[in-house]
């Protein structure tokens, strides 16, 4: 059974700065050429700053760990289990040199019939970030699932 | 912030160019997993993979959204994107070439901001589908 009781658990207040080296490592990592993410110069002219690609925010996780685990917060067992959904939502523009502070919240925990049978296990974890000024500048949303356990193999 | 493409010049059914990278490679599963700092051994860990009853390591879910995000900013220029959502469905491998393809399915005006929507496919070089995602961005 899963336990709704950790629905509404909300993180402490994390905060990062957004790196120039760490966007060009994450633009490099993705393979992604663009000079908004590589060129400074390009950058200001072109964007007014150097903007973050569309899933960069993954890279908040580097400061949760390990105080927020969400797996481990909600009892979910992610070693059998998968991330089955990512949502970014991008309210603002995010530039290098931003300041960002968010917290995570376990939005949702329900579970479903598997389709080999026993429960699987989905939960929704929320995150909401802010910039230096107070202004809202993303929301994410995940939904992380764990499987039914395996048959023991004999 | 600078849009790519004009709003007038996009139409509701227009395709964004077909993004292809690869074959993946391990080198470049660890290189995300540093640039994210994402450690699970799902995606390095050859006696791990196999014992959970996996072929090879794992292709990171959101690497292959990261490098697929590329259709859209490709498109609409970087900063651009609003909504970003992806659902995965199935694994990608060191070894898979993934291709990122994209349709236009609605375009309107909110706050001030004059948006695309639209839906995303990624699939392997099998023509196998790993990822069902949807975008919204911002156009001049």
């Amino acid at each position: 059974m899963v336990d709704r009781s950790f629905i509404g658990r909300t993180s402490r207040t994390f905060s990062m700065p957004i790196e120039w080296g760490k966007v060009r490592e994450f633009a490099r990592a993705i393979k992604d050429p663009n000079p908004a993410y590589l060129d400074s110069d390009f950058a200001a002219r072109v964007h007014g700053g150097i903007p973050i690609p569309p899933t960069f925010l993954m890279t908040s996780m580097a400061w949760e760990i390990p105080e927020w685990e969400s797996g481990r917060v909600i009892e979910l067992d992610y070693s059998n289990g998968v991330h089955g959904e990512q949502e970014f939502q991008l309210l603002r523009p995010i530039f290098v040199g931003d300041v960002l502070s968010w917290t995570q919240r376990i939005a949702d925990i329900h579970e479903k019939d598997g389709a080999r049978g026993g429960k699987m296990k989905f939960a929704v974890i929320e995150g909401n970030y802010f910039n230096q000024r107070g202004e809202q500048v993303a929301i994410s949303r995940s939904v992380m699932i764990e499987f039914p356990p395996r048959p023991a193999v004999a | 912030m600078a849009a790519a493409v004009g709003y007038d010049d996009v139409r509701v059914g227009d395709e964004l160019p077909r993004v292809v990278i690869g074959p993946l490679t391990r080198q470049d599963i660890v290189q995300y997993a540093g640039a994210a700092w994402d450690f699970s051994p799902l995606h390095y860990d050859q006696p791990f993979v196999e014992a959970a009853g996996l072929p090879n390591v794992v292709v990171m879910g959101m690497f292959t959204a990261g490098m697929a995000s590329r259709c859209v900013t490709d498109f609409a220029g970087a900063g651009q994107v609003r909504d970003y959502k992806v659902r995965f469905v199935a694994r990608i491998y060191p070894g898979d070439t993934i291709t990122c393809t994209g349709k236009i399915t609605r375009k309107f005006e909110t706050s001030g901001e004059r948006m695309i929507e639209g839906e995303l496919t990624v699939t392997n070089q099998k023509g196998e589908v790993a990822i069902n995602g949807s975008f919204r961005a911002a156009v001049g």
